[in-house]
This record gives C-alpha cells, sequence and structure tokens, in this order.
C-alpha cells in the first residue's frame, strides 16, 4: 500500500480517524477507516457502487455520526458555511428560484437579500449561470441544475468542497465541460475538495490523489498520487501519462474488488 | 410529419422561449432550428388539432348540460307533470327570482357558516400539523383523536352538539369543521414530512433552525398537498354545514338553505325546494372552482401539477 503525502504539504484540514460506521440494520459501511485531506487537496474517493464513499463523505460533513473513531479538524470545528456540500441529485428548492437558491445557505446564517446580491452573482459567473438568476430549476437542464448545485456550495466560501458523484447523471460531453470547469475553479482559488466518483477517467483528469475504497466493509485500499501538472486539458486527457495513471487506478480499482470478493467466498 | 403530441425535435433541453430568451444560448439557438425544420409542416395542424380540442372542451359539457335541462323542461310540459312532483327548470328559475329575498338570507348564513368552518379548519389543521411534524409525541398523542372525530359520522354527532352547545350558529360551525378538518391536518402533516431527504441535510448542514426549516422548507414543500386538502376541505365544510342544518332544523331569520329544503317540503313547496338545492350546488361548484384557481396560482410556477408540459 503506497503512503502518499498530501499534495500542499501545508497541513490537513480534516482527518478521518479509524472510523467505522454500523447502521443500525446491521450494515457495516465503514471499518477502519483513515484519510487525511490536506489544504488545497483534490482527492478523488472512488469505489464500487455500495463501498462506503457517500457514507464518508457525509461523515465530514457532520451529516451522519461515526460509531468508531472520530472525525479531527486540526484548525478548530467547521463553523457555519465551512463546508460546501454538493450531492449527487441538483437537490435544489422547485419553489424557488435560481437566486433564492444560491441565498439559501447565506440566508439561513441571517443575510438579507440586498447584502447577498453581490456574492449570489459572483457564484453564479463562476459557474457560468449569470443571466439565469431569475429562472426557476424546472426551466433548466440537468448540467445547469448541477452548476446552481454547485454556485450554492460556493457562496459561502467554504474551506473545503465535498462532491458526491455530482456529475454521475450527465451524459459525457456535459460531464466533461463540467469537470473542466470545475478544474479551472480550483486552479484559480486552490480550494480543498473531496470528490467521490465511480469513474477512474473523471478521478484521474480532476484530482492530485485518487483514493480507493474496498467495499464491504468499506475501507481504504490504496492511495494513488497524480502530480500531472497544471493546468489540464484536452492535451492531458491524451496523453501517456493519463492512460498510465487510468490504467494504475483501474487496477487498484480491480484489486480492491477482488479483495472483497475473495474475502466473500472465505466467509461463505 | 408529426403531428402527434410527442414531437422529437422538442426533446429535453432547455425550452428556448422561457428558459434561455433574451439570453440566448448556443443551445437555445440549436433546438428551435431543429424545432423549425422538424416541424415545418407540423405546426398548422397541430395548432389546428389544439383549437379544436380547446372548443370542445367548453362546448361539450355545455352542449349535454343544456340538452339534459331541455329535456327535463319539455318532459315535464308534455307528461303535464304537476310542479309539485317535479317543477320544470323554468319554474325553478322563476321562483329562484321570486324568492330571492328568502332564499338569499339564507345562502349568506350558510356560506358565513361554511367559511368559519373552514378558516377555523384551516388555522386548526395546520396549526396542528405543524406540532405534529415537531414532535412526534404531540403526534402520537393527538391523532387518535383527529381520526376519531373523523371516521363518527357527522349526522350521527350533530344532534349531541346542538344539546351541549347553546347557541346553534356555533353548533353548527362545529359541526362543519369536524369534517372540513381531517383532511387539512392529514394533508398538511403528510406535505410537511415530505420535504427532500437531501433537501433536510442541506439545511441540517447549514445549521437551520427549526423554525428555519420550517418556514424555508417544510411549509413551501407542504403547499401542494395543503392546497389538495383545501379543495376537499371546501366541499365537506358545505355539506357540514348543510348537514348540521338538517339535524339543527332552527327557524327563524337566521335560517340556512338546508332550513328552507325542510320548509318547503312540510309546505310542498317543490319548486321552492329545487331552486335552494340549486344553490347549495352551484355554491359547491363555486367553491371547489375558486380552490382550484387558488390552487393554480399558487403552484403555477413550481409543481408538477400545476405545470403545462412543453415538450
Ligand atoms: N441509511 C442507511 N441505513 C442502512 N444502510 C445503509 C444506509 N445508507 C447506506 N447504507 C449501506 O451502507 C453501504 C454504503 O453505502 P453508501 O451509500 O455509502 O455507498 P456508496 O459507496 O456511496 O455507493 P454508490 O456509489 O452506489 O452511491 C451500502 O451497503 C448501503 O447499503
Ligand atoms: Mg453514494
Amino acid at each position: 500500500m503506497a503512503e502518499v503525502k498530501t499534495a500542499q504539504g501545508n497541513g490537513n484540514v480534516v482527518s478521518l480517524r479509524h472510523v467505522s460506521k454500523r447502521f443500525s440494520n446491521g450494515t457495516l459501511a465503514l471499518q477502519d477507516m483513515s484519510l487525511d485531506i490536506g489544504k488545497g487537496d483534490f482527492v478523488s474517493l472512488l469505489g464500487p457502487s455500495g463501498c462506503g464513499k457517500s457514507t464518508a463523505l457525509r461523515i465530514i460533513a457532520g451529516l451522519g455520526d461515526t460509531t468508531e473513531g472520530q472525525v479531527h479538524w486540526p484548525d478548530g470545528k467547521p463553523e457555519r458555511g465551512d463546508i460546501g456540500f454538493v450531492f449527487q441529485e441538483p437537490t435544489l428548492m422547485p419553489w424557488a428560484n435560481v437566486f433564492e437558491n444560491v441565498w439559501l445557505p447565506r440566508r439561513l446564517d441571517g443575510a438579507s437579500k440586498s447584502t447577498v446580491r453581490d456574492e449570489v452573482s459572483e457564484a453564479l459567473e463562476m459557474v457560468g449561470l449569470g443571466g439565469f438568476a431569475a429562472a426557476y430549476p424546472r426551466e433548466l437542464s440537468g448540467g445547469m441544475k448541477m452548476r446552481v448545485s454547485i454556485a450554492r456550495a460556493l457562496v459561502t466560501k467554504p474551506k473545503i468542497l465535498l462532491m458526491d458523484e455530482p456529475f454521475a447523471a450527465l451524459d459525457e460531453i456535459t460531464r466533461f465541460k463540467l469537470n473542466d470547469d470545475l478544474l479551472h475553479l480550483w486552479e484559480a482559488h486552490h480550494w480543498t475538495v473531496v470528490f467521490v466518483t465511480h469513474s477512474v477517467f473523471e478521478s484521474v483528469y480532476l484530482s492530485n490523489r485518487i483514493v480507493v475504497m474496498a467495499a464491504r466493509p468499506g475501507r481504504v485500499a490504496q492511495q494513488l498520487g497524480n502530480d500531472a501538472p497544471h493546468p489540464r486539458g484536452d492535451g492531458f486527457r491524451t496523453s501517456e501519462d493519463y492512460a498510465h495513471l487510468c490504467r494504475n487506478a483501474s487496477d487498484a480499482l480491480h484489486a480492491a474488488m477482488d479483495e472483497h470478493t475473495t474475502r466473500a467466498e472465505v466467509t461463505a | 410529419m408529426n403531428v402527434s403530441p410527442t414531437d422529437p425535435a422538442g426533446g429535453t433541453g432547455p425550452r428556448p422561449a422561457e428558459a434561455a430568451g433574451s439570453r440566448s444560448s448556443k443551445a437555445g439557438n440549436m433546438t428551435s432550428a431543429l424545432e423549425e425544420t422538424a416541424l415545418k409542416s407540423g405546426p398548422d395542424l397541430r395548432a389546428a388539432a389544439e383549437r379544436r380540442d380547446r372548443w370542445l372542451r367548453i362546448i361539450l359539457p355545455v352542449v349535454i348540460l343544456t340538452s339534459a335541462i331541455l329535456g327535463w323542461e319539455a318532459l315535464v310540459r308534455i307528461q303535464e307533470i304537476p310542479h309539485y312532483i317535479l317543477p320544470a327548470p323554468s319554474l325553478i328559475m322563476e321562483t329562484l327570482v321570486k324568492d330571492w329575498a328568502v332564499l338569499s338570507g339564507s345562502l349568506i348564513t350558510t356560506l358565513q357558516i361554511t367559511f368559519a368552518a373552514l378558516a377555523v379548519a384551516v388555522a386548526g389543521g395546520v396549526g396542528l400539523a405543524v406540532l405534529f411534524t415537531q414532535s412526534k409525541w404531540v403526534e402520537i398523542s393527538f391523532f387518535p383523536f383527529a381520526v376519531i372525530l373523523q371516521v363518527t359520522p357527522i349526522i350521527a354527532i350533530a344532534p349531541l352538539i346542538l344539546i351541549y352547545v347553546d347557541s346553534i350558529p356555533v353548533a353548527l360551525l362545529i359541526c362543519a369543521w369536524i369534517v372540513a378538518f381531517f383532511p387539512i391536518l392529514s394533508n398538511t402533516t403528510l406535505g410537511l414530512n415530505s420535504a427532500d431527504h437531501n433537501l433536510r441535510n442541506l439545511f441540517q448542514l447549514y445549521g437551520a433552525s427549526r423554525w428555519q426549516t420550517l418556514w424555508h422548507l417544510q411549509l413551501p414543500a407542504a403547499m401542494p398537498y395543503f392546497l389538495g386538502g383545501l379543495k376537499i376541505a371546501g366541499g365537506l365544510a358545505l355539506i357540514g354545514a348543510i348537514v348540521a342544518e338538517f339535524a339543527a332544523g332552527s327557524a327563524g331569520r337566521g335560517a340556512g338553505l338546508a332550513y328552507r329544503i325542510l320548509e318547503s317540503g312540510y309546505r310542498l313547496n317543490i319548486p321552492r325546494m329545487f331552486a335552494a338545492l340549486l344553490l347549495i350546488s352551484v355554491t359547491g361548484i363555486l367553491i371547489f372552482l375558486t380552490f382550484s384557481l387558488l390552487s393554480h396560482l399558487m403552484l403555477r410556477k413550481w409543481h408538477e401539477s400545476a405545470i403545462k408540459r412543453e415538450n
């Protein structure tokens, strides 16, 4: 198992320490999972369906308790707005227009409409939806809804952005486009991102660290560093490096899945 | 050529006219261009079919209803049915005009009770639903009462209520309230609890208070359910008021439409009975239409039920 240092090397934003999670129905979703997320890291959580990626992400966000182990925040517990979360579905309020949806995190913090106007516009500009503030979610395409959801996560200027397979439901062209946009934003702002995906290509293209997870119980099987230079673009997608990294990640993923099958056979 | 309602060019992309509009995105232009070529020969036929559909929707029921009334009129005239057995529609209308002074007074009484009961049902139903969602213990404790009130036929409790409550209007109000209350309570409770799970998580993530979650998430999510309940409750409040009036059988100036029906029955004034009946039906229909319109106006921006789908 390769030890990979955090890319930026300037401390961790958050660490999972020996975290286990058992649901009340007895499912052991995570077992002894440890993971450091460094400042400015773009970490991908890659694993087969049901291996506990969402569970891990929700635990980092504080949306679920751990059964054992802790989530450690070296700079102190996150405050309101320190965490941005993008769900697998856009999760917008259908009764509210784009502006009101993006305003929501700030609104819950007591910010009035007039004070947030600039912040909301800025967030919408970032995701390329500057002119759509007045549109309702039903008037938007799937990709546009996802962008709104990302703008909403960005509007509080979070310390860490957690994304749970945000583009999984989109077609490949839109997904590539949003991948590029996300990457450009990250290159410009160097946020800390944890990005859940089950696409090997997506994880290689975007992140500087790939955390491969194994299933039942979910745990970290392997970590792969990816120091391909930024900015990355179509050139990177067609490069040798990219193909090589994809093969490595894919092998790691298969190894993790085989490990699970052999285990299951042993216990059966 | 394609005149069927499923049109391949429309697709599921953004609707250019609404979503993109003047922002004129690339995708918008492409879609409209596609639409144009695909439907070159289609739009006339399709528009014509749509127009015909719209007219038929209005004309058909009107024609059927009119012919039924004319048939009734003809039957009464040809068979020379005496008006104390079956009055002709023309006589009913005549009576309605002639007795308007009496009937309108009763109509107002019935309407007052109906709407007062409905108002209390809305306040009570929504209030209790909010309490229910705030604490499951409150719900567990009080839900049985709501169910008992709902399943007991109002006609069976009305006499009791009339005995216990001195003021007849108040007794009538209570009866109408009992029937109108439940659909609002149960629908609103369901609506408050059906807010999207991920949205709830989002509110939790941003540290929303109970009050904020209720106001910004649960109440809007419950709106379609509440409005559905209101549509049912409006009709039920009228029925409750009428049933209670029957049970009370009270006379005097403040008597409602049900009393007019009873009274006309005793006096064999069948045309007036029909006139009162007509008023009750029309009131019921108007109440339903009003709440349907209200529901449409409140939901048209976002809820599936009120959106005209353009594909
Ligand atoms: N609320 C819950 N109650 C019980 N079991 C759960 C619950 N949520 C998830 N699980 C179980 O925990 C395991 C991990 O689920 P999780 O949603 O984290 O997987 P995932 O890696 O995100 O999968 P996917 O890629 O399909 O989203 C699964 O076996 C699932 O059945
Ligand atoms: Mg998941």
